[in-house]
């Protein structure tokens, strides 16, 4: 079996239709919600990892890099306002933050 | 006076009356502190009224006697683009005869004043107001512009509004004096449009320049229309002479007009200012002369009120009422006069008229007060043992009032029926009916009242209503509360002196006035289309041969036998006018009811009016306005941002939706579409 770029391409775009599943279907957790962002993510990253293979072009795998690197800030920065939610809240319900509406 | 006329002269006829008026006004009244006494309210007035009235007289003299004319510009106002807006006086014979009437009646009725107001709390505001009129009058007659006159005509009906309300705590006064204001608004509305057609269309409110582009108005026709321009500028003029004339349909408020003091029925809405629409036509002339349809417009008018008010005069007890309906009849006469070209015979009927209605009126107000101010001739009669001087002098005002030979009334009234008989318009075979009838009619109230008051048995012990009828100016006579007495001096003295042109004006005047050259520049007919006053002039061989001959005509017998008729019916058969009334009940209660136009306009007009607004209130401002723009803005907009907000839920999963399906939508666009 030889791995063309449509497999990789589905495999994106799998991870990104369960993430988006993910963040409609959970209604616990602000966790899992954060996860599947992560997941999104990592599929944009597949996808610019294939091209870039496929294409011969490093630029795709630099902006790998990128990617990574603010997703790992917006983990860190996600994961703190969540302390801090729970804090306030004594929830990280999704179901329960339901404050920001006209 | 030198040959020509100074404008300082003539600036001072109507600035001391309102010196007068002025000066009464502000210090008499508790409005400047009551600074001065009665005696000094009406010794001001009266010398204000004098002066007017011997300038005057010396304006009259030197327009007659040396020719002398005026016609200038005094004061510019403002400019409005090429229409100039100015004071300035125009005296021709015309306006110096007006002059003369109107500071004449206006002295008489301001001494009369100082006894018929005696006892009233606002006599110095009474002196103060009748100045006022002297004034306004004055200026409505001295102007050269339209501008002036149309001022002069507002402020003689605000003076007129203020004195039919001067007993401002009688309802029905208050609602005679707003009615009085209605109407005339509506005549007035008609005036001033007319007076907007000739500044628009001669581009000036100066009569001789107005009269020069008389020519050219005449071919123009309306824009959009077929009517001739200047048939209309002549209804539309002549609708505010129906307003302030008290023509037919616009007459309602004379009558109730009478809830005022009674020299002021005397002075204004008999003498001088119900004339101003006359004198207003007769001025306008040149204008007047060029449609035949205004002028058949104007007759049947006058036609209709002169007949058919006279009427209602037959049913009146109001001795005031009676008048006023005879004043309605006279203005009617009048306005056959303009409507057959014959303006000077107009003219000359206002000023025989203002004499003798003012006498007459001014004799009422002398029985009103000899009657401890009962007014209604059921409960008079035989008044003449106690009030001889007032009985002379209105036996001899009723005798000038239905033309008898020789008096003033005769003159004028006969002269105005010669000249229908001799008028061809359209209208003028009913014209003739109303004026011969009228004649009739005229009579026969005049003398029934004549009868009532003076004549048969003595009723004054019988009035039912005498003890709740005394009003705030009551004379406080209680001694012999029953028994007439004559009027002082200060009454009797102006009947008299008014009732000696009542008798020779006629005779003397009508030569100049109406034959000789007394108006030639201030009155113009078309002698070829309207032939009335050349046939007037042919037959007239002086005032002695007219009176003659007078004797023999239809008028003179059918005042004969108004006269015998009201003798039998008041005086020999009284049961027979009561009889009658039951016969044609329908009849007298058309009359009754002034032929139910009161009803009409307080039913119809008023009350349609009134739902007409109280419709375009509730639809147009209620629901369309405040309903649905004001605040249906609003509401919109509430519904819209309440039902947009249910959609931010604040739930996280619902906003990354929307998102998420936007970014489809984008890229279903953008990738597949484009």
């Amino acid at each position: 079996m030889i791995l063309t770029l449509g497999h990789f391409l589905s495999l994106g775009a799998i991870l990104f239709a369960l993430s988006i599943v993910g963040i409609f279907l959970n209604r616990r957790n602000l966790i899992v919600l954060l996860m599947s962002i992560e997941l999104m993510l990592l599929a944009v990253n597949t996808n610019f990892v294939a091209f870039s293979h496929y294409l011969n072009d490093m630029h795709g795998q630099i902006f790998v890099f990128f990617i990574l690197t603010v997703a790992a800030a917006e983990s860190a920065i996600g994961l703190a306002i969540l302390v801090l939610l729970f804090r306030n809240k004594s929830s990280i319900s999704v179901d329960e933050l339901n404050t920001l509406k006209g | 006076m030198s040959q020509t006329l100074s404008a300082s002269t003539l600036l001072w006829v109507p600035l001391a009356p309102l010196v007068g008026s002025v000066v009464a006004g502000v210090l008499g009244t508790q409005f400047g502190g009551n600074l001065i006494g009665r005696r000094a309210c009406h010794s001001i007035t009266i010398l204000g009224i004098l002066i007017a009235f011997v300038l005057s007289a010396m304006t009259l003299k030197s327009v007659a006697m040396d020719g002398a004319r005026f016609n200038e510009t005094l004061y510019t106002w403002m400019v409005v683009g090429g229409l100039k807006m100015e004071i300035g006086f125009l005296v021709d014979g015309l306006t110096a005869m007006m002059m003369c009437v109107v500071t004449f009646v206006s002295l008489m009725v301001h001494l009369y004043t100082i006894g018929y107001m005696e006892e009233d709390k606002g006599y110095n505001r009474f002196f103060s107001y009748i100045s006022l009129f002297t004034f306004s009058m004055l200026m409505l007659v001295m102007s050269n512009n339209m501008l002036q006159l149309f001022f002069g005509w507002e402020a003689v009906g605000l003076v007129s509004y203020l004195l039919i309300g001067f007993w401002y705590n009688k309802p029905t006064a208050i609602f005679a004096n707003m009615k009085a204001f209605l109407v005339n608004r509506v005549g007035d509305f008609g005036f001033i449009l007319g007076i907007g057609l000739i500044a628009a269309y001669a581009g000036t409110l100066n009569y001789t320049e107005a009269f020069a582009k008389s020519a050219d108005l005449a071919t123009l026709t309306l824009p959009g229309t077929e009517w001739m321009l200047i048939t209309v500028i002549c209804i539309c003029l002549f609708i505010g002479a129906m307003g302030k004339s008290a023509q037919f349909p616009l007459h309602v408020w004379l009558p109730d007009s009478m809830e005022g003091p009674t020299p002021i029925s005397a002075l204004i809405h008999a003498a001088t200012m119900v004339t101003a629409g006359i004198f207003m036509v007769a001025r306008m002339s040149p204008l007047f002369e060029l449609s035949d349809t205004a002028l058949s417009f104007i007759m049947v008018i006058g036609a209709i009120t002169a007949l058919f008010m006279g009427f209602l005069g037959i049913i009146q007890n109001d001795i005031k009422r009676v008048v006023a309906y005879s004043t309605l009849s006279q203005l009617g006469y009048m306005t056959v006069a303009l409507g057959a070209s014959a303006y000077s015979v107009a003219v000359f009927h206002l000023m025989t008229h203002a004499f003798f209605k003012a006498l007459l009126f001014l004799a009422a107000g002398s029985v009103i007060m000899g009657c401890h101010h009962n007014q209604d001739i059921r409960w008079m009669g035989g008044l003449r043992k106690y009030m001889p001087i007032t009985w002379i002098t209105f036996l001899l005002g009723s005798l000038a009032l239905i033309g008898t030979p020789l008096f003033a009334g005769f003159y004028s009234k006969d002269s105005i029926i010669e000249a229908v008989m001799d008028s061809h318009l359209p209208g003028a075979g009913f014209a003739k009916f109303a004026v011969m009838a009228g004649v009739f009619v005229t009579a026969f109230y005049s003398f029934r009242m004549y009868f009532l008051v003076f004549h048969g048995k003595e009723r004054f012990d019988q009035n039912p209503d005498a003890h709740h009828d005394h009003h705030d100016a009551d004379h406080g006579h209680h001694v012999d509360h029953h028994v007439p007495h004559e009027s002082p001096w200060v009454v009797t003295v102006p009947l008299i002196l008014l009732a000696i042109p009542s008798v020779l004006i006629g005779y003397l005047t009508i030569q100049p006035m109406l034959f000789g050259d007394f108006f030639k520049d201030s009155i113009f007919v078309n002698m070829q289309l309207h032939p009335s006053m050349k046939a007037l002039g042919e037959a007239f061989h002086g005032p002695a041969a007219m009176a003659i001959h007078g004797l023999s005509t239809l008028p003179f017998w059918l005042a004969v036998a108004g006269v015998a008729l009201s003798y039998v019916f008041y005086m020999l058969k009284p049961e027979w006018p009561a009889a009658i009334k039951k016969t044609f009940l329908p009849v007298f209660n058309l009359l009754e009811n002034k032929y139910y136009l009161d009803w009409f306009n307080e039913n119809i007009l008023a009350r349609g009016a009134r739902a007409l607004g109280t419709g375009l209130w509730r639809v147009g401002d209620q629901t369309i306005i405040d309903g649905a723009v004001v605040n249906g803005s609003w509401k919109l907009v509430a519904w819209v941002s309440g039902s947009v907000r249910k959609v931010q839920s604040g739930f996280l999963y619902h906003y990354a939706l929307v998102m998420i399906l936007g970014i489809f939508v984008l890229m279903t666009y953008f990738v597949w579409l484009k």
